[in-house]
């Protein structure tokens, strides 16, 4: 028999390479940022901004490659010995990394306005972390085995600390960078454990474990730890707990990033794991991340409608959104378990979609919150307000955001909530008695989750940028300069694209459901431009329709009355209730406006209170909300290990005799064994 | 008796010098005594590894007792002899254990010593084979010293004499370690010397004395 031996041409992986060349230029704009670390100028006007473009020439190869929809390999020569870099591009990491791409160039470009001297870490310093963290990311979302996923891991997990803590020299700041750094470690060690029990007996590449076949039940341990390891990382309760003390304690185009991107690196973890390196997922794994998932989208919203700190209440807010996010991966794997391919495909599209809007919404609002941050010193909502007057670029931006995040048509935050929602309409054709009654009451949380989160937008508006200002030294607060106005209206852009094109949007992502559950969603109606995801159900969607409608209502309400009124405009002071001056300090406040949320939830939150007393000459109202979980879970936990690590302190006696006996007595234990065995 | 050639008699005395130098270091208190011993170790040394050689006509064997002698028995302990003087200390307090004690434990630890060496000297081919006891037996009690003593100085000798004790039974077992490797761990212990000199230096001044329970303050109180 003649056996016809064709030679493996592997074609030389263009985008791979250029995708490594590109992490690689952000590390050498980070070294470079070193030559004159003191230079506010070299990092803000030259090396952020060159940074901005390699994001967007990442975004622009990554999405090249998801329309391309091939898969590229790699294997560089670094890393253990026997075990050298693996690297692959697929849809799921373009996915990804468009959205690291493009994110991180609006926040790039941002940051190069942001950053001024005199703040904690030199500005150069300062980049060489940022520049870091950013490659460090990418390499996450391109490694294709345990060893270099986990270092880049690290890497990320410790380049973000050094990052939080810049201004360093506060406390409190430096507490919060320590339990971010303690969760990050724990959920790494989850993560490893994770990958120990799935590589089985072969190597550790992500090939092996593909091809690995695990039993259930460790199939089901490492699902659980890659849950709790990633879980860590996006926020997902209870192990969130970093995630609103790191937020605030980072200047803001670092929250903006950890927020808007490095949340979504875990969100990457959880889908390759889940769906791809594992295999065909089990049904019922699923109802983990989903019923964690919604519960982490109630206490989220709910803690978001009580801050007072409007950079705490972003975090919350992403908190909600990681909930959101992990509903959809739970329904994925749920619906990809029961046989439903092209449910599990739509969930997984919603779960995408979400990713890709928190990334940009987030992030325009965290950048916001840094514009209003420079330009009154103030992070307090009580102290600010009627910002719309003094800075109207981030005042409208961040509008757009807003708007995005609380769910409203026509922008971005509608469709992937909308998609999520109908996905759950299936929920009642999974095949398990229970679960499939319980499934479509999950849907009524995610509604009111919906309902909180454009109330904390409210909130959150309506405090800082709307009303009178609170204090008078907001007056003199500026708008931002032009980067950070180029930054903001670039994610602004994005809000708005996301929202205008699902139909193409969701084109593209049918790429990554096609790899990880088998099918593809239908995109459009006959008509071609209403999002009509569903098949055999008459439901459909058209953003531009919508606009289309709302503005020419609105126009012709504007003519009408001006048309038939057109009387001039008069100002008059507004009515005081007969009570005399009215100032300022007299608006609705952050905690005034959170009052019913806090009332109606009272068993989710830990409250400290100071009334004042009837006849006091100097009212002092003071509220602090504290989360459960703390001396619930948390704190009993630290005083086990600090009782354990008490109890092992006894070895250490301090003489340096004792300490080379511990080695002498070793050395003779090991070797009897070896004499006797 | 079986009758030995001349050159494995000589190779033996030198390994029972070796057991007995160490004997001698374990229960002597003068430190200045203590570096001549070591000196002494590392002559007794050198001449096994010449012996080894002339009888092995291994090239590398003839390096690595010349660098024995330069190293062990002139350099270090003219180091050594200088540290003394500049740090002014020549004896060593009482020990933990005292000497009658340390040298039963001593003995004990010969004996497990040679019983550790047995599986070892049946499958080694090498002339040597029937000193790894020894070798094994001199790392042990080294260690031993180090355990017991209280200044500084006497445990950076111990150290020093459980190096010699691991290159000779590295010679014994295999004719010795690769060049590279031995080398480096000659480099090695003159470093660590070095370096060991200046911490005493710093925490004399920082305890006004050697003695080394000072060292005990350091410890994490809870």
């Amino acid at each position: 028999m003649h056996i016809l031996v064709h030679p493996v041409i592997t074609p030389l992986p263009k985008l791979l390479v250029g995708c490594v060349a590109l992490l690689l230029g952000w590390g050498a704009v980070g070294v470079a940022g070193l030559l004159r670390p003191r230079s506010v100028r070299l990092a803000g006007r030259v090396l952020f901004p060159l940074g901005a473009l390699i994001g967007f020439a990442l975004a622009a190869l990554a999405v090249t490659s998801l329309l391309g929809g091939g898969i590229e390999r790699m294997v560089l020569p670094i890393g253990l010995p026997g075990l050298p870099a693996h690297l692959r591009l697929d849809p799921l990491s373009s996915v990804f990394l468009a959205l690291l791409g493009a994110t991180a160039g609006g926040i790039s470009l941002f940051a190069g306005g942001y950053f001024r001297a005199g703040q904690g870490t030199a500005p150069g310093l300062l980049g060489l972390q940022y520049h870091l963290f950013l490659a460090s990311m990418g390499w996450v979302l391109i490694a294709a085995d345990a060893y270099s996923f986990l270092l880049a891991w690290e890497a990320m997990a410790l380049t973000s600390y050094f990052l939080v803590v810049t201004e360093h020299r506060r406390a409190e700041i430096r507490r919060a960078g320590l339990i971010y750094l303690l969760m990050a470690h724990v959920g790494a060690l989850a993560i490893l454990l994770a990958f120990g029990v799935m590589h089985g007996s072969g190597p550790f590449t992500f090939h092996a474990m593909r091809a690995a076949h695990l039993s259930a039940g460790w199939a089901a341990a490492a699902f659980l730890l890659a849950l709790a390891g990633f879980g860590a990382k996006a926020g997902l309760v209870p192990l969130h707990v970093w995630l609103p003390e790191a937020h605030p304690a980072a200047p803001s185009p670092v929250s903006a990033l950890m927020s808007g991107v490095m949340l979504k690196t875990a969100v990457y973890g959880m889908l390759r794991v889940a769906l791809d390196l594992l295999g065909p997922p089990v049904w019922w794994w699923g109802l983990v991340p989903l019923a964690l998932g919604l519960f982490t989208i109630l206490y989220g919203a709910l803690f978001a409608a009580v801050q007072t700190d409007m950079k705490r209440l972003l975090a919350y807010s992403s908190v909600e959104n990681i909930g959101v996010i992990f509903t959809g991966i739970g329904l994925t794997i749920v619906f990809a378990g029961s046989g439903m391919p092209a449910v599990a495909a739509l969930a997984l599209l919603a779960t995408l979609y979400h990713c890709l809007n928190h990334a940009m919404m987030k992030s325009l609002l965290f950048l916001g919150t840094g514009a209003v941050l420079h330009a009154t010193g103030e992070r307090n909502l009580g102290r600010l307000g009627g910002l719309i007057h003094r800075m109207p670029w981030v005042a409208w931006l961040t509008l757009i955001g807003t708007l995005a995040i609380a769910g409203l048509p026509p922008l971005n935050g509608f469709v992937s909530e909308w998609l999520l929602l109908q996905s759950f309409l299936f929920g009642d054709q999974v095949p398990h008695t229970f679960v499939n009654l319980l499934i479509p009451m999950g849907m009524a949380v995610v509604v009111l989750g919906a309902a909180l989160a454009g109330y904390v937008m409210v909130k959150f508006y309506g405090v800082i940028f709307l009303g009178r200002p609170r204090e008078a030294a907001l007056e003199h607060a500026h708008d931002c300069g032009w980067l950070e106005r180029i930054g903001l209206a670039w994610l602004a852009l994005g809000c708005l694209a996301l929202g205008l094109l699902p139909v193409q949007v969701i084109g593209a992502l049918g790429r990554v459901s096609a790899q990880l559950v088998g099918a593809v969603v239908p995109q459009a109606s006959a008509h071609g431009w209403l999002l009509a995801p569903v098949p055999g159900r008459p439901v459909s969607y058209g953003p531009a329709v919508l606009l289309t409608a709302t503005v020419a209502v609105v126009l012709l309400t504007v003519l009408v009355v001006r048309l038939f009124f057109p009387q001039r405009v008069r100002r008059v002071s507004a009515w005081d209730c007969g009570f005399g001056a009215l100032t300022p300090r007299m608006q609705d406040t952050a905690e005034g406006f959170g009052q019913p949320i806090r009332h109606l939830f009272q068993p989710f939150f830990e409250m400290q209170r100071e009334l004042p007393a009837p006849g006091d000459s100097a009212p002092r109202y003071r509220i602090a909300i504290r989360e459960r979980i703390w001396t619930l879970a948390y704190e009993p936990l630290c005083a086990a290990i600090d009782g354990l690590a008490n109890i092992a302190a006894r070895v250490q006696q301090g003489r340096i005799s004792v300490y080379l006996l511990y080695s002498f007595v070793t050395l003779l234990v090991l070797l009897a064994v070896a004499l006797l065995s | 008796m079986t009758h030995l050639p001349l050159d494995q008699q000589l190779l033996d005395t030198c390994a029972a010098l070796l057991l007995l130098l160490s004997f001698a270091m374990l229960s002597q208190r003068r430190i200045v005594t203590l570096v001549n011993l070591y000196a002494l170790q590392g002559a007794v040394l050198a001449a096994a590894t010449l012996l080894l050689a002339w009888r092995t006509g291994e090239d590398h064997l003839y390096l690595s007792a010349a660098l024995t002698l330069a190293l062990k028995v002139a350099l270090l302990p003219w180091l050594l002899h200088r540290l003394i003087r500049r740090l002014d200390v020549y004896w060593d307090t009482e020990p933990l254990l005292n000497v009658t004690g340390t040298m039963l434990a001593g003995l004990v630890i010969v004996v497990f010593a040679f019983a550790l060496a047995q599986p070892i000297t049946r499958l080694a081919s090498t002339a040597t084979r029937s000193a790894v006891g020894i070798a094994v037996s001199v790392v042990l009690l080294a260690f031993l010293m180090m355990i017991t003593r209280r200044k500084a100085m006497s445990q950076v000798i111990g150290f020093l004499s459980m190096e010699n004790g691991v290159f000779f039974g590295a010679m014994s077992a295999s004719y010795g370690m690769p060049m590279v490797v031995e080398l480096g761990v000659a480099l090695d212990v003159l470093v660590a010397v070095l370096v060991l000199g200046v911490f005493f230096f710093q925490i004399r001044e920082r305890f006004e004395s050697l003695d080394l329970h000072h060292l005990e303050s350091l410890k994490e109180h809870d």
